[in-house]
């Protein structure tokens, strides 16, 4: 008889996969590589310049006899950091033909089910958005290239929502013709608010999408959970949510499709996270100091023309970092406090951020984590490193008074070669991915924002003692070269669990999949994690989380409620390649009804 | 819900010979839509012939000479799984599962989609082994099984990514990939769903690359 690390009785083939997949594992960092080789491969440049057929990618692809190419040669830090633009709102009574409850289908609207809570959070702003080919500049040192975005724009415009303001989101499809995709992408979209407290209609499932020419009217209350249930009428504040994104999800195209350019911001405000320094909880002032970013690694083909590797399971490293879309930015500061949003769009790469001083590179830079996955943390927490996997968000306070007249790198110094996850290597300051510099101003300047050392609090955490009705446990495995949830794939077919609203759940993670680490997706609620079995809780995962990091041979128990909408959701991997490749079950909250499976 | 869902599963075989009259306008001959000649795709559908689909002579299960690309994937929808005949692990399974969704595209296999499967043992499953193979699943016309030169079923099985990252694993053939890729050569569409779901939702999965205006969200109302 054989078991894993967390108990589980395993066949003997599985216990020989497991224990492969780790010697390899090892073999992989020992032999393949050490730091030598790194030097070797000219990758361990401090300025961050990407040598031309010496990156990682030409050494997965001998180790894998196939894959992707390696990027042409691009500048690092000739470009100013992009700031995506605000979305512009639509007059109320612009929107022709009026939106409405019941699918607009004869006029073209894709959605078929209708809005469960459009009465009753009434919405009161307004936008119009076109998902459309357009021409971007990814760098100077690259082609213009053709890649999907909302409004023509890579990343996405960012929409600045406030609490008790619900809002409608008419959406186009409006992506170019069957084989017109440049080479990958399917124009078939839905679009998910991420952490949204959407009603499902409105969530942008992976298995509600539409077609090229319809739109679809998409309802976002932004309330705050509990408002329909617990605390009728307000909602819990604990729950408030600030740094929510958007992004495609369709089943099986998402990893094409984020990648090709369709994500952007949703930032939500209301009288604590006011954006204002000289209000609430005195945070940076939006848009001047708060800056959001997008973090990705690409592939160029050798005409510098983004590549998808199209016949990839395991996840898609890139060797080309871009932040808000544009190759390694040099962004100028001033020397005091920022708050910046930083978020891992993939489709399959880990980040662990540091703060690098390539002048001094035994120094340690601390920053304070504020928020992870949107959600304001009780305090502030201060750090030198913080990690996120695909579609986790940290928010963090630089304060860059110490750095006057200097600049400055946010480096990602995690190291990772494959879709598994990161390897066990932290590489040294200035040997890791220099992903954007800052350049500090000496010039003096205000600042009225709250210093974090000062330990403001914010939200404290909703409490967790309630009994839950049910206890899931949810096995993530690879299962012939696919993803699997308790052995299952991804179907639209069915929905495999059935939620009482408002009832208090457990959802126990287990990851069986050896050293494969999957950022696991759970839409609707925000989760708790109230522990993990074989790594303590980090601090700053000790708050609201909406993707949890399942590690190597983990195990996690996460609270939920699921409370005031019903319908259909997702839970899955969010390595979008791991997603498309059905690490993925769809579960519907149900007014009556409940099942009570325990492995779903 | 789950009752209307099952019920418009049972109603797809009906509207498959509808969808069939639409895919023959879109695909009425195999060969590159006429309107897709602008130089960038053109460009781009070559990368991708280059980088993931080597031209190399395959036998068919006729014991027929066939070229990978030239003859099996240009031009045409298909839907490519690996397998061998003597595999006791998924392959019976996928094969009858397989065998189902076939059912449900009809006459448009062999026409608007092409089915492929591809031994990983091409030194023992000859093509007489595979017709009789076929035949024991009850395989039907338009579905092509196919053996090779080892070291070219071998190039296609990396370029194809029927692969595993742990090489040990990888030089198992009784872990191989279970999964089915689906695509559209000229529209440059290619994905893949596990060999092991419902026919219905691999029928489904395929629909998507073959044609446009199939709103998912209309069937989960």
């Amino acid at each position: 008889m054989y078991f894993t690390v967390s108990g589980e009785k395993i066949s003997r083939a599985r216990y020989k996969q497991l224990v492969n997949a780790q010697k390899n594992r090892r073999e992989l960092i020992a032999a393949q590589l050490g730091r030598r080789d790194f030097l070797n491969m000219g990758l361990l440049t401090g300025a961050g310049y990407l040598v031309a057929k010496s990156g990682l990618s030409v050494h997965a692809e001998s180790f894998m006899h196939r894959g992707q190419p390696a990027s042409p040669p691009v500048r690092p830090f000739i470009e100013p950091l992009p700031i995506m633009p605000i979305k512009k709102k639509v007059p109320p009574g612009r929107l022709r033909p009026r939106p409405r409850v019941n699918p607009n289908t004869a006029a073209g609207e894709g959605r078929t089910i209708p809005h469960q809570a459009f009465n009753i959070f009434r919405p009161k702003v307004f936008y119009e958005v076109h998902q459309r080919a357009t021409q971007v500049s990814v760098s100077p040192d690259l082609p213009i290239q053709t890649l999907w975005g909302f409004d023509g724009v890579v990343p996405g415009p960012t929409y600045v929502a406030e609490y008790g303001e619900p809002v409608l989101v008419r959406n186009f499809n409006d992506l170019p013709p069957l084989g017109q995709n440049g080479g990958f992408g399917l124009p078939s979209v839905t679009t998910h608010l991420h952490n949204g407290h959407t009603p499902s209609e409105s969530d942008g499932g992976p298995c509600m999408f539409f077609e090229r020419g319809q739109w679809y009217d998409q309802h976002y209350p932004n309330v705050l959970a509990g408002i329909l249930s617990t605390h009728p009428g307000h909602g819990d504040i604990n729950e408030a949510m600030s740094t929510l994104w958007y992004h495609d999800h369709r089943v099986d195209f998402t990893a094409q499709s984020t990648y090709k350019g369709l994500v952007g911001f949703y930032l939500l405000f209301n009288e604590f996270d006011t954006g204002k320094e000289n209000k609430g909880f005195h945070l940076p002032n939006f848009p001047e100091y708060d800056i959001p970013l997008v973090f990705a690694d690409k592939v160029f083909d050798e005409d510098g023309i983004l590549f998808f590797d199209l016949f990839n399971l395991d996840g898609i490293i890139g060797d080309t970092f871009t932040v808000n879309g544009v190759v390694q930015p040099f962004f100028e500061v001033e020397p005091r406090r920022y708050r910046f949003r930083l978020l891992d769009v993939g489709p399959s790469r880990f980040f662990d951020f540091f703060l690098t001083d390539l002048d001094d590179l035994n120094k340690h830079n601390p920053f304070w984590v504020i928020a992870n996955d949107g959600n304001l943390l009780p305090k502030p927490v201060q750090v030198e490193n913080v990690r996120i996997g695909v579609a986790e968000r940290v928010d963090v306070i630089i304060d860059f008074r110490e750095f006057r007249g200097k600049s400055v790198y946010l480096e990602n110094r995690v190291l990772q070669v494959d879709g598994r996850g990161p390897t066990g290597t932290i590489l040294p300051a200035g040997q890791g991915n220099l992903l954007m510099r800052f350049d500090v101003s000496s010039r003096p300047v205000h600042d009225r924002s709250v210093d974090p050392d000062t330990m403001p609090s914010f939200y404290a955490l909703p409490d967790t003692t309630a009994q839950p009705r049910i206890v899931r446990t949810f096995k993530f495995d690879r299962l012939n070269g696919q993803w699997s949830i308790n052995g299952q794939f991804v179907s639209c077919e069915d929905n495999r669990v059935r939620i009482k609203k408002n009832s208090v759940e457990h959802w126990v993670l287990q990851n069986l999949s050896g050293d494969w680490q999957h950022p696991i997706h759970i839409h609707l609620e925000e989760h708790q994690i109230l522990s993990r079995q074989r790594l303590p809780v980090d601090p700053v995962e000790r708050g609201r989380k909406d993707v949890t990091r399942l590690t190597e041979n983990e195990v996690v128990n996460l609270f939920f409620r699921f409370r005031d909408f019903t319908g259909t959701y997702p839970l899955h991997c969010h390595n979008t390649v791991h997603e498309d490749h059905a690490m993925m079950l769809l579960w519907e909250v149900v007014e009556e009804g409940e099942d009570n499976n325990i492995v779903p | 819900m789950v009752n209307q869902t099952r019920r418009k599963l049972l109603a797809l075989p009906l509207i498959a010979p509808f969808a069939g009259g639409i895919l023959a306008n879109a695909f009425h001959s195999p060969s590159a839509p006429d309107n897709i000649n602008d130089k960038a795709s053109l460009a781009a559908r070559e990368k991708i012939r280059k980088r993931f689909f080597p031209n190399v002579a395959l036998r068919t299960h006729e014991d027929k000479e066939v070229r990978f690309y030239d003859d099996l994937i240009k031009g045409k929808v298909v839907m490519i799984n690996v397998m061998y005949a003597e595999c006791e692990g998924i392959c019976p399974g996928v094969t009858a599962n397989l065998v189902k969704v076939q059912k449900l595209l009809g006459d448009r296999v062999g026409r608007d989609v092409f089915m492929y499967s591809m031994t990983l043992k091409p030194e023992t499953d000859t093509t007489e082994v595979l017709r009789h193979y076929m035949k024991m699943y009850g395989v039907g016309p338009g579905w092509t099984y196919l053996t090779g030169k080892p070291e070219d079923v071998e190039l296609l099985r990396q370029k194809l990514g029927f692969t595993n990252l742990d090489p040990e694993l990888d030089e198992d053939s009784s872990q191989h990939i279970g999964n089915v890729r689906y695509g559209n050569e000229p529209f440059m569409l290619w994905a893949a769903c596990p060999a092991q779901v419902s026919a219905t939702w691999i029928y489904e999965s395929v629909s998507w690359v073959m044609q446009p205006g199939q709103n998912r969200a209309k069937s989960k109302v």
